[in-house]
C-alpha cells in the first residue's frame, strides 16, 4: 500500500469517529464507544507510521510529498506587492515532510495512548460518548493542522483544536469555573488568531501564495534575485504577526493566561491538548515558517527573549502552586518557553526535538497526576496528599521517571533536548549568554518544583483524609499500561538525537535539515566551540538542576511540607507567585472591564445619541406638525380671516346699496338713465 | 417546459403572489388549511427556483440570464425588465430558501389573524424576489416599496409590546431612505438621454430615449460627470445604508427585531438587509464608479465602526434577540467592508458573507424564537444550563454560534477570511481593525452560549423545558446543511460569483487587471 498518497486519510479516521460517536454514541455501549474512538486513532497511527516509513525510504532531498484533494477556496485575483495578479486560492492539501512526520507520529502515537488511558479514567463519567467524540474531533483538527500543506489549512486545524479545547475544557459544563475557563481559552486564543490570520494574509499579499513549499521557493528566488532583504520591515511584520498567533496557542507571554485555567478540563485532556500536542502548535507554526523568521532576525530575537522570559516567569509561579495539575500547567508554559527560546536563536531542530521529548514526559506526568487524582477521588490539592508511594506504586515509579526526564537527568529524554537548547542559546549567532543564564536558572527551578511535587505527593506523612484513605487504589490497567509505555518513551526518546559531543550523529537534526535549510543570506561567522565547551555547559546545567533537586529534598522530603514555613521562605514574593503576578486581575482591569464598559457606554450612546437623533427628529416632526397646525390656525388662517373681516367691516356702506331687491336696482338704473339722458341733452351744449 | 424556462423569473417572483390571492379566498376560520396552503406555496416556490441554480450558465455568469424585457409604461420609458446574474442568483436562492423556513417556524407561534399573517408573508416574499430580479429602476422601486407594507404590518400587528413604535420607526426610516433613493433614480433618468445622445456608441442598444433601464445606466456610467456621481451616490447611500443598516442608521434594527415575531426577524435579517447591500452592488458601484471610489474612505470608516461598535454593544445586551440584532450590525459591517475594498477578494467575500449572514443570523433568530415560544421571555438572565434539558437544541445552537463566529469548515469563515484578505490588499490597518471584530464576535457569542446553555439549571421554570420537535428541527436542518456546504465546499458559490465580481471590479477600477502598482493611491483620488 502506498501510504504516502493516503496521508489525507490520516485526519479523516478520527473525523469518522467523531461523526459516529457524536451521532450514535448515546445509544451505544461504553465499550463500543471506546473501541471506535481508540481504534480509529490507532488506524491513523498505522497510516502515519506507514507513511513516515515510506518517506524515510526516499533520499533526504526528496522527502516531501504533497497530496491535493480539491480546490477549497478560490476567491479570485488579487494584487500582490510583487505586482503580478495572483489568485487567492486554497487547496485542501496535505504535505508530508520530515517536520510533519515528527508531528503526526507524536500526535497519533501519544494521542492513541491517551485515548486508551481515557477509557479507564472517564469510565464513571456521564457523557462518555461526548468526551470521545470531542477527543476524536480534536485528533482530526490537530492532524489537519500539522499535515496541511498551506497556511490556511493550518489555520483550519488551528481553529479546530481551539474549538475542541473549548469543548473539552468546558466538558464539566455544569461547573461555572469550567465554562469560564473554556470561554477564556477560546477568546484569548482568538486574540492570537487575529495576529495569525493577519500574518497569513500578509504572506499572501507578499508572495501571492500561501502554500508552504511555494512560499519557501519564492522567498529563496527573491533573495537570490536581490528582491528581498534580510530585516525588511515587511518580514519583521509577518514574523511578529505569526508569533502573536503562536503565543496565543502555545501560551507565551502575554497570552499565556488561559492555559492554567484550562486545567478545569478532565486530566486526559490536559495531557493530550494542554501538554503534548495542541499547545505545541505555535512551536510547529514558527518552525514551519522558519524561512520567514530567517529573513527577520529582529523578530527572532523577540521570540527568543519572550520564550526565555516566559520559561522563567512560569517556572517561578510553579514553585508555590498547590494544585498538582496547576504545577504541571505552569511547567508546560515554562517548557514551551524553552522551545521558543530554541526557535528564536535559530535552533529550529532543537525546538522540535524538545517538543517531541516533552510530549512524552509531560503527557506521562499529566496522566500520572490523573492517576493520583483518580486514586484520591478527584482530589487535586497536594496539601491533602502525601505518602502515596507504596499505595500506588506504578503511578509513583512512572511519574518519578517522568520527573527525572523533565529535570534533565543525564541520558534521559529531557536531558538531550534541553541541553541542545541551552547550548544553542549560548553558542548560536542569535544567542546570548543572558539567554543561557535564564535557561539554566529555569533548569534549576524545574528540578525544584517537580521534586516538590513528587515529595509532597508521594513522600512524607499522609495528609489524605481518613475517608478517602481507605479507598486509595492503583488505577486499572487501561491507565497504567499507557503510563509505562510513556515512561519508557521518556527514557529512550532522546536517543534519536544523540548529540555529536557524546559521539552520536544527531540523526534527528539531520532528518529535519531539509525543512530548516538556511536561506542563501549572509551569515556572520559561526563561533567555533570545542566539544569540551559543550560538555562543560551541559555539566553546568546538570549541576544547577542538582541544586534544585537538593533544595526540594531538604525542604519537602527531609521535613514534611508545612504551609507556614513555605510562606515564610518566600516572604513577600509568595503572594505574587501564588497569584501569578496578578496578571489575570490586570487583564480584567485593562481589557475585559474596559470592553464591557465600552459596550455599555456605546449602548447608552446608541440609545441616547444615535437613537436620540432619530426620536428627536420624530419628536421635532410631531411638534413641528402641532406648531404648524397652530400657525395654520392662528396665523395663516388668522390673516385670511382678518382680511375677510376687514373687508367685511369696511364694506358695510356698500352693502346698504347691495340690497338684492330687483326693484331697487331698477330704480337705480332708471335714475342713472335719466341722469345720462339729461347730461346728453343739456350738458354738452 | 420551454415556456417555463423563458418565464422562470416571473413565475418564481409572482408565484407567492398567486398563492396569496388563492389564500384570500379561504375561510379565515380554517386555520389549519391556511397554514398548510401557505407552507405549500412557499415550498413550491423554493422548488421552482431550483432550476435557476441548475440552468444558470456559469460561463456567462456576468451576463443577465433568464431575461424578460417587455414594454410597460411606454410614456415614461419604464419596462418590465427582469434578469439575474451570479450575484442576484445567490440572493434569489437565499430568499426562496429562507421564505419556507420562516413560514414553517410560525406554525405554532401565530394564533391571531392567521389568514392576514400568511397573506402578508406571501406578499413580502414576492416583493423581495421582485427586488432581486428587477433590472428596471422603476420596477425595482415599485417592489422596493411594496415590500415595506407587509413588513410594517407583520411587525405592527403580530409583534411584541412596543410593536407600534418599532413598526412606525421601521417604516418611516426606510421610507425616508426610499425618497432619497427615488431622487437619485430620477436624476439618472433625466440625465441619461443627454449622455446617450453625446455618446451613442456606448448607449448602444439602449438607445437615446428616456429609460429606467439599469443596464443602460451602467453602460454610460463612465461618462456621468463627477458632480452627478457625487450627489447621486449620497442619495443612494442614504437609501441603501438605512436598509443594510450601516452605522449610524442602524437603530431601527434592534427595535424592529426585538418586536417582530420570529418569522419577521428571520426574513428581516436574512433577506431584507441584503437589499441594501445588493443596492450598492447593483447600482452604486457600477453606475457611479467615480462616486464610489471617492467615498471609499468614508464607507470603510463606517464599516469598521459598525463592526466594532456593533460587537461591543451586542456584548452587553440582556436580551437574546437584541444581542443577535446588534451582531447583525457587526456582520453587515464586514459585508460593506469587503464590498468597498473594491477588489475581487473583498467583493467575493462580501457576497458570500451576505449569504452566510442570512444563514447564520436567520438560524439564530429561529433558535431564539424556539426558546421564546416555550418561556415567553428572551432575557438571558432567565436562562442557564439549558443543555441539560435540551441537548439537541444545545447542539444546533452551538453549530450556529460557531458559524456566526467564523469557525473554519463552517460558512462564516469563508466570508470573513476573504473579506479581510480583500481589505488587507488595500490597507493593512483596515484588516487589523476588522480583526478586532472577530475577537469580540467570539467573546459575545460564546458568552451568550455559556450564560444560556452551560452551567446548572438555576431557574425552576427551565427544568421542564422540552427539546426541539421535528418541525422546529426541520426549520434549522436546511440551514445547517448550507452552513457546512459553504464551509466545506464553497467552490460552486465562488464559481457563480467569479465572473460578475470581476466584471464589477472592472467597471469601478478599469485598470485593476492591468495595473501592477498598488492601488491604494488611486482609490483616494477623485477624478
Amino acid at each position: 500500500m502506498n501510504f504516502l498518497d493516503l496521508i489525507w486519510l490520516i485526519p479523516l479516521f478520527p473525523a469518522a469517529g467523531f461523526v459516529i460517536n457524536g451521532l450514535f454514541g448515546k445509544r451505544m455501549s461504553k465499550t463500543m464507544v471506546g473501541v471506535i474512538a481508540c481504534g480509529l486513532v490507532f488506524i491513523s497511527f498505522i497510516f502515519s507510521a506507514g507513511a513516515v516509513y515510506q518517506l524515510l525510504q526516499l533520499d533526504s532531498a526528496h522527502r516531501s510529498h504533497t497530496v491535493r484533494l480539491y480546490e477549497w477556496i478560490n476567491a479570485g485575483p488579487a494584487h500582490t506587492s510583487e505586482g503580478p495578479l495572483a489568485n487567492f486560492r486554497v487547496d485542501w492539501g496535505f504535505l508530508l515532510d520530515p517536520l510533519s512526520s515528527v508531528m503526526i507520529l507524536v500526535v497519533t502515537g501519544i494521542g492513541f495512548l491517551i485515548h486508551i488511558y481515557s477509557t479507564g479514567y472517564m469510565h464513571e463519567e456521564d457523557g462518555y460518548y461526548r468526551f470521545f467524540a470531542y477527543l476524536n474531533l480534536f485528533m482530526f483538527s490537530m492532524l489537519t493542522l500539522v499535515l496541511g500543506n498551506n497556511y490556511v489549512m493550518m489555520f483550519v486545524g488551528w481553529e479546530g483544536v481551539g474549538l475542541c479545547s473549548y469543548l473539552l475544557i468546558g466538558y464539566y459544563f455544569h461547573k461555572k469555573s469550567a465554562g469560564d475557563a473554556a470561554k477564556k481559552a477560546f477568546v484569548v486564543n482568538r486574540v492570537g488568531d487575529w495576529g495569525f490570520s493577519i500574518g497569513i494574509m500578509m504572506i499572501f499579499v507578499t508572495f501571492g501564495t500561501i502554500d508552504f513549499i511555494q512560499v519557501g521557493e519564492k522567498l529563496r528566488e527573491g533573495v537570490m534575485a536581490g528582491a528581498f532583504h534580510v530585516g525588511d520591515p515587511l518580514f519583521i511584520g509577518i514574523a511578529l504577526a505569526l508569533f502573536v498567533g503562536a503565543a496565543g496557542k502555545s501560551a507565551q507571554i502575554p497570552l499565556y493566561v488561559w492555559l492554567p485555567d484550562a486545567m478545569e478540563g478532565p486530566t486526559p485532556v490536559s495531557a493530550l491538548i494542554h501538554a503534548a500536542t495542541m499547545v505545541t502548535a505555535g512551536v510547529y507554526m514558527v518552525a514551519r515558517s522558519n524561512f520567514i523568521y530567517q529573513m527577520a532576525p529582529q523578530a527572532m530575537t523577540v521570540v527568543a527573549v519572550i520564550g526565555a522570559v516566559t520559561a522563567f516567569f512560569a517556572a517561578s509561579i510553579g514553585l508555590v502552586q498547590n494544585d498538582i495539575k496547576r504545577v504541571l500547567a505552569y511547567s508546560t508554559v515554562s517548557q514551551l518557553g524553552y522551545m521558543f527560546l530554541a526557535l528564536g536563536v535559530g535552533a529550529f531542530a532543537a525546538g522540535i526535538f524538545h517538543l517531541m521529548t516533552h510530549a512524552f514526559f509531560k503527557a506521562l506526568l499529566f496522566l500520572g497526576s490523573g492517576s493520583v487524582i483518580h486514586a484520591l477521588h478527584h482530589e487535586q490539592d497536594m496539601r491533602k496528599m502525601g505518602a502515596l508511594k507504596n499505595k500506588i506504586p506504578v503511578t509513583f515509579w512512572t511519574m518519578f521517571v517522568g520527573t527525572l526526564a523533565i529535570a534533565g537527568t543525564p541520558f534521559l529524554a529531557g536531558f538531550f533536548s534541553k541541553d541542545e537548547i541551552l547550548w544553542k542559546a549560548f553558542s548560536s549567532n542569535q544567542g546570548h549568554v543572558l539567554l543561557w543564564l535564564l535557561g539554566a536558572a529555569v533548569a534549576g527551578m524545574t528540578a525544584f518544583y517537580m521534586f516538590r511535587l513528587i515529595f509532597m505527593t508521594f513522600f512524607g506523612e499522609s495528609r489524605v483524609d481518613h475517608h478517602t484513605e481507605h479507598h486509595i487504589h492503583e488505577s486499572p490497567r487501561s491507565m497504567t499500561v499507557p503510563l509505562i509505555i510513556l515512561a519508557i518513551g521518556s527514557v529512550v526518546a532522546g536517543y534519536v538525537g544523540f548529540p555529536a559531543w557524546l559521539g552520536g550523529n544527531n540523526a534527528f537534526e539531520k532528518f529535519l535539515d531539509p525543512v530548516f535549510e538556511p536561506l542563501p543570506i549572509p551569515h556572520g561567522p559561526e563561533a567555533e566551540y570545542s566539544h569540551l565547551a559543550e560538555a562543560g555547559m551541559a555539566a553546568a546545567s546538570v549541576a544547577i538542576a542538582l541544586i534544585g533537586f537538593g533544595l526540594a529534598y531538604s525542604k519537602y522530603c527531609k521535613r514534611s511540607w508545612e504551609q507556614q514555613r513555605e510562606i515564610r521562605q518566600y516572604g513577600s514574593l509568595y503572594p505574587v507567585f501564588l497569584n501569578k503576578y496578578y496578571v489575570d486581575e490586570g487583564y480584567d482591569f485593562l481589557f475585559v472591564n474596559q470592553a464591557k464598559d465600552a459596550g455599555t457606554g456605546l449602548w447608552k450612546f446608541d440609545a441616547a445619541v444615535v437613537d436620540g437623533a432619530v426620536n428627536g427628529s420624530a419628536w421635532t416632526t410631531v411638534e413641528g406638525a402641532l406648531g404648524s397646525g397652530w400657525w395654520d390656525r392662528w396665523v395663516v388662517d388668522g390673516i385670511v380671516k382678518f382680511i375677510g373681516g376687514f373687508i367685511r367691516t369696511m364694506s358695510w356702506p356698500l352693502r346698504l346699496i347691495q340690497t338684492g331687491y330687483v326693484q331697487n336696482y331698477a330704480l337705480v338704473m332708471i335714475l342713472g338713465l335719466l341722469i345720462f339722458i339729461g347730461y346728453v341733452l343739456w350738458g354738452t351744449s | 417546459m420551454d415556456y417555463f424556462r423563458e418565464h422562470i423569473l416571473t413565475i418564481v417572483a409572482f408565484w407567492p403572489l398567486a398563492g396569496m390571492i388563492v389564500l384570500m379566498l379561504f375561510n379565515k376560520e380554517n386555520k389549519t388549511l391556511i397554514r398548510w396552503w401557505a407552507n405549500f406555496v412557499m415550498i413550491v416556490g423554493f422548488v421552482i427556483s431550483i432550476p435557476l441554480w441548475v440552468w444558470f450558465d456559469r460561463d456567462t455568469a456576468d451576463q443577465m440570464q433568464f431575461v424578460q424585457n417587455i414594454p410597460w409604461i411606454q410614456t415614461i420609458g419604464a419596462n418590465y425588465h427582469v434578469g439575474i446574474d451570479g450575484i442576484s442568483l445567490l440572493l434569489v436562492m437565499l430568499t426562496t430558501l429562507l421564505g419556507p423556513l420562516a413560514v414553517l417556524s410560525s406554525w405554532e407561534a401565530i394564533h391571531d389573524r392567521v389568514k392576514e399573517y400568511y397573506v402578508f408573508m406571501l406578499m413580502l416574499q414576492a416583493g423581495m424576489l421582485g427586488v432581486f430580479v428587477s433590472l428596471d429602476f422603476f420596477l425595482f422601486y415599485v417592489f422596493w416599496e411594496v415590500m415595506l407594507v407587509p413588513m410594517y404590518f407583520i411587525i405592527g400587528v403580530w409583534g411584541g409590546p412596543r410593536k407600534l413604535y418599532a413598526a412606525i420607526k421601521f417604516f418611516l426610516y426606510t421610507l425616508f431612505g426610499s425618497v432619497l433613493l427615488l431622487l437619485g433614480i430620477l436624476a439618472l433618468y433625466f440625465i441619461y438621454p443627454n449622455l446617450a445622445a453625446q455618446h451613442p456608441e456606448v448607449a448602444g442598444r439602449f438607445g437615446t430615449g428616456a429609460t429606467f433601464d439599469v443596464l443602460a445606466f451602467q453602460a454610460v456610467a463612465s461618462y456621468l460627470p463627477f458632480t452627478y456621481q457625487y450627489w447621486i451616490f449620497l442619495a443612494f447611500f442614504v437609501g441603501f445604508a438605512i436598509k443594510v443598516p450601516m452605522f449610524p442608521f442602524h437603530t431601527w434594527l434592534p427595535d424592529a427585531h426585538v418586536e417582530a415575531p420570529t418569522a419577521g426577524s428571520v426574513i428581516l435579517a436574512a433577506v431584507l438587509l441584503k437589499m441594501g447591500t445588493y443596492g450598492f452592488l447593483r447600482f452604486s458601484l457600477p453606475i457611479l464608479p467615480d462616486g464610489t471610489k471617492y467615498f471609499v474612505p468614508f464607507m470603510i470608516g463606517l464599516s469598521i465602526i459598525a463592526i466594532i461598535y456593533g460587537a461591543l454593544v451586542a456584548m452587553m445586551q440582556p436580551d437574546m434577540k437584541k444581542l443577535v440584532a446588534y451582531s447583525s450590525v457587526s456582520h453587515m459591517g464586514f459585508v460593506t467592508l469587503g464590498m468597498f475594498a473594491l477588489n475581487p477578494n473583498g467583493l467575493n467575500g462580501s457576497i458570500i458573507q451576505q449569504i452566510n449572514h442570512g444563514i447564520s443570523t436567520g438560524a439564530l433568530f429561529l433558535i431564539v424564537g424556539i426558546i421564546y415560544e416555550r418561556r415567553h421571555t428572551r432575557e438571558i438572565a432567565q436562562f442557564g444550563g439549558l443543555s441539560n434539558v435540551m441537548p439537541m437544541y444545545a447542539v444546533v445552537f452551538l453549530i450556529m454560534t460557531l458559524s456566526s463566529i467564523g469557525l473554519p469548515l463552517l460558512n462564516g469563515f469563508i466570508g470573513e477570511f476573504t473579506i479581510i484578505m480583500g481589505a488587507l490588499q488595500q490597507n493593512l490597518w483596515w484588516a487589523v481593525a476588522a480583526g478586532a471584530g472577530i475577537v469580540l464576535g467570539a467573546a459575545y457569542m460564546l458568552w451568550l452560549y455559556q450564560r444560556t446553555m452551560l452551567g446548572k439549571i438555576e431557574n425552576p421554570a427551565n427544568e421542564k423545558l422540552i427539546d426541539m420537535n421535528l418541525r422546529e428541527l426541520a426549520t434549522l436542518v436546511p440551514l445547517i446543511i448550507v452552513a457546512f456546504w459553504i464551509g466545506l465546499y464553497p467552490a460552486p458559490f465562488f464559481r457563480v460569483l467569479d465572473k460578475p465580481v470581476n466584471n464589477l471590479v472592472l467597471k469601478v477600477r478599469p485598470d485593476y487587471f492591468q495595473g501592477t502598482q498598488r492601488l491604494n493611491a488611486e482609490i483616494r483620488e477623485p477624478r
